[in-house]
């Protein structure tokens, strides 16, 4: 059984099983009450919930990401809305030297089980400070888990997994994903760490995540009727990553482009394509190619933004370069 | 890669040399040990040989211009590849700065990064475009997939062509290599394509792939010769055949299979099957004899030699043979012997090894009888000398008890009345 739902009805499932079904569980953060949310995801919850269990937050990240750290360290299962992943700049000390190092430093007293949900991506005009992707960042931190679904199915099944966490979880949504729709299997619940291949292929693993993975199937459409038959493996979560369906694909296609939305230098996909390089060498038809954003700063104007991020055609080159 | 020609010390007190002339100008073809110039030092003039084969590259030393010793005067190149640039030349690579923004798209290369405001100076990697500026690459460009598969099948990437990006060597490329280019000493590329195609083995050949791969890797073979004059039984041979009348002819073979199958019943060891750890012995002396056929080999049996006459026997293999090439063999006959004899006399073979057919304990190869000279009482004379090869599983018997087996063969044939008898 499998009910068709957007990527918002999804994540908003999640979160009213979540309140439904766990006592400890409340969210927090910027506008999610009466006004139901930016990106609507909480509309109709503060009717139902009430102020105690959602409750809006002043617009201080920091202040209210410290305080769902201190109610998680308490024994409640805060969810927390950060509106989007450029203003957790602002709560950055409390996710990186907060959330994610008390259960070390406190030699497992205390353990922070918080899911915070956030925003990643560019395409939507809204300039330069709302719109990048830190998604990458957060992987690098030990103590933290990365999730960055690319369909309703994976956020559902993903975000089910998060809840059982005992440590936090960058839950990383894409701005341009709340609208789309897919099939959502009844129960499904998908464990971190693993990958999940899009579409099999033989010829090229085009690996990628969140809405990079749209891209990339519509690239492999766009390169099946040139006869070139390539894999799409979606990571679903940077931090754990699941090395071993990377591997598998690369050593099936013997090539890979690695594709991510934000600035190539220093971006998560390096790290992808080191590990590749590592552990795949022997098998490496041709070097890997990676497909990233440019090194400016997201331009406001429609046609600079769409130049300055990754797109369909793009990927299709960078595989071509390499068959 | 390229070979730097020096002036060569011809003499401990040569301190420089002048080449008096060329022979070869620069793009010519040179093989080792070809001269390729003449030096003149203090003392004489000497013809200079190329110590390396290839293409005269470059010759740096002008005729008539003296060269201190150990100075380069020529390089010699592979075909094909470029001088080395020279380290005082002043380097003229091309590589340049490319463009920060991606260059798949046509249209994305008007989109000036400088542009954007906050974008100056905002690559945090100093340009070098790949593929198309970068310098040549030494040596051979390959995958490392193409790497490990050459590696893995042996073959030489310097003999591949590369049909990959800027001539890459990938995966098929290696797949598809057929052989490498033969290059001939004169300079001339022969590339003869080897055209490789797979035909299914048949049952037998695959049944024969099994039986002597199951016998070599379980039965510890050893091999005994010996060289037996057979003057006698070729004379005693004749004269056998001199009185059949029935149209029976009896083989060299023919006398071979009865002298096995005597000598089996003194040895009873080489009559016996090797099976765990106890010796099955046989009392009938069945012994098969190979037959080579358009298909393949069969050694289909002859039951009882020990008690059959010598006609019997011929009669019996003449039979086999003709029901062999007319594939109208029973099962039994070729799986009840107990010993077997592998007979490639008629073509002109000296001696050879066989594999010990299974369960056997041991197989007899004979080969050609042959004029030889061998001394008799102190005189030297001419005799017919058949060497035979006893091929021994150890399991079952040691080298000394193989002498003597073979031997008994050998006395029995250099005395063939005793066939009979």
């Amino acid at each position: 059984m499998s009910t068709e739902m957007t990527y918002r009805q999804a994540i908003c499932q999640g979160l009213t099983e979540a309140l439904d079904e766990d006592p400890r569980a409340y969210l927090m953060g910027e506008d999610i009450g009466p006004y139901g949310g930016a990106f609507a995801v909480t509309q109709g919850f503060w009717e139902k919930y009430g102020p105690r269990r959602i409750k809006d937050s002043p617009l201080s990240e920091s202040a209210f990401v410290g305080a769902g750290i201190g109610s998680a360290m308490a024994g409640l299962r805060p969810i927390v809305e950060i509106m989007t992943i450029n203003f957790s700049l602002l709560a950055i000390d409390q996710i990186v030297n907060h959330a994610a190092k008390v259960r070390y430093m406190s030699g497992d007293q205390f353990s922070v089980p918080m899911i915070i949900r956030t925003v990643t991506g560019a395409g939507a005009s809204v300039a330069a400070t709302h719109s990048q992707s830190f998604e990458g960042w957060y992987a690098s931190v030990p103590g933290l888990y990365v999730v960055v679904p690319s369909t309703p199915e994976d956020a559902l099944g993903l975000f089910r997994s998060c809840r059982e966490l005992m440590d936090p979880v960058m839950f990383v949504e894409h701005i341009l994903l709340y609208g789309s729709r897919g099939q959502v299997s009844e129960g499904v619940k998908i464990p971190l760490g693993k990958a999940d291949i899009k579409k099999e292929g033989s010829d090229v693993t085009i690996i990628s995540y969140s809405k990079m993975v749209q891209n990339s199937l519509e690239a492999a459409a766009m390169l099946e009727n040139d006869g070139i038959n390539a894999e799409v493996v979606d990571l679903r979560t940077l931090r754990p990553l699941d090395v071993e369906t990377i591997i598998k694909s690369v050593k099936k296609t013997h090539r890979a482009v690695v594709v991510e939305e934000t600035t190539k230098f220093g971006g998560f996909a390096g790290e992808v394509v080191s590990i590749i390089q590592q552990e795949a060498f022997d098998y490496l038809d041709a070097p890997v190619e990676r497909v990233a954003g440019e090194e400016v700063p997201i331009p406001y104007s429609m046609p600079l933004e769409k130049l300055a991020i990754p797109d369909t055609q793009r990927i299709v080159s960078a595989v071509k370069k390499l068959i | 890669m390229a070979t730097t020609i020096v002036m060569p010390q011809m003499g401990y007190d040569m301190r420089e040399g002048t080449v008096v002339k060329w022979y070869k100008n620069e793009g010519e073809q040179v093989d080792r040990g070809e001269i390729i110039a003449d030096i003149q030092t203090d003392k004489a003039t000497v013809e200079f040989e190329a110590y390396v084969g290839g293409v005269l590259g470059k010759i740096y030393a002008a005729e008539g211009v003296a060269i201190p010793v150990g100075e380069t005067i020529a390089v010699i190149t592979e075909p094909g590849e470029d001088v080395p640039v020279e380290e005082n030349e002043s380097v003229t690579s091309s590589v340049e700065s490319s463009e920060t923004l991606s260059t798949s798209e046509p249209d994305k290369d008007n989109a000036d990064s400088s542009s954007i405001p906050g974008s100056e100076n905002s690559t945090p990697v100093s340009s070098l475009s790949t593929e198309e500026h970068a310098s040549p690459v030494e040596g051979v460009r390959a995958s490392p997939l193409a790497r490990r598969l050459a590696k893995e099948r042996g073959i030489d990437l310097s003999t591949v062509n590369g049909s990959g990006p800027g001539g890459r060597i990938v995966e098929k490329d290696i797949d598809g290599y057929n052989g490498a280019p033969v290059v001939v000493a004169s300079g001339i590329n022969i590339t003869q394509a080897d055209a490789v195609t797979t035909e299914p083995l048949s049952s037998m050949r695959q049944a024969i792939a099994r039986v002597t791969v199951g016998s070599k890797t379980t039965a510890p073979h050893f091999y005994v010769t010996s060289e037996i004059d057979m003057l006698k039984a070729v004379a005693f041979r004749q004269e056998i055949n001199d009185v059949l009348t029935d149209g029976t002819r009896v083989s060299i073979n023919d006398l071979i299979i009865k002298a096995a199958a005597l000598a089996l019943k003194k040895f009873p060891k080489f009559n016996a099957f090797f099976k765990d750890n106890t010796l099955e012995f046989h009392s009938s002396m069945n012994i098969g004899i190979a037959i080579a056929l358009p298909s393949g080999l069969m050694v289909p049996g002859i039951n009882n030699c020990e008690l059959r006459t010598l006609s019997d026997i011929a009669k019996a293999s003449s039979d086999l043979i003709s029901r062999a090439n007319e594939d109208n063999l029973t099962n039994e006959e070729y799986t009840a012997t107990t010993f077997s004899i592998s007979n490639l006399g008629m073509f002109d073979v000296e001696s050879f090894s066989a594999i010990i057919f299974p369960p056997h304990a041991a197989v007899l190869a004979v080969g050609s009888v042959k004029d030889q000279p061998v001394v008799r009482n102190g005189e030297l004379g001419i005799s017919k000398i058949m060497k035979a090869t006893l091929s021994v599983d150890h399991r079952v018997a040691d080298g000394a008890e193989a002498a003597e087996f073979l031997v008994e063969i050998k006395s029995l044939l250099e005395s063939p009345v005793l066939l009979v008898v």
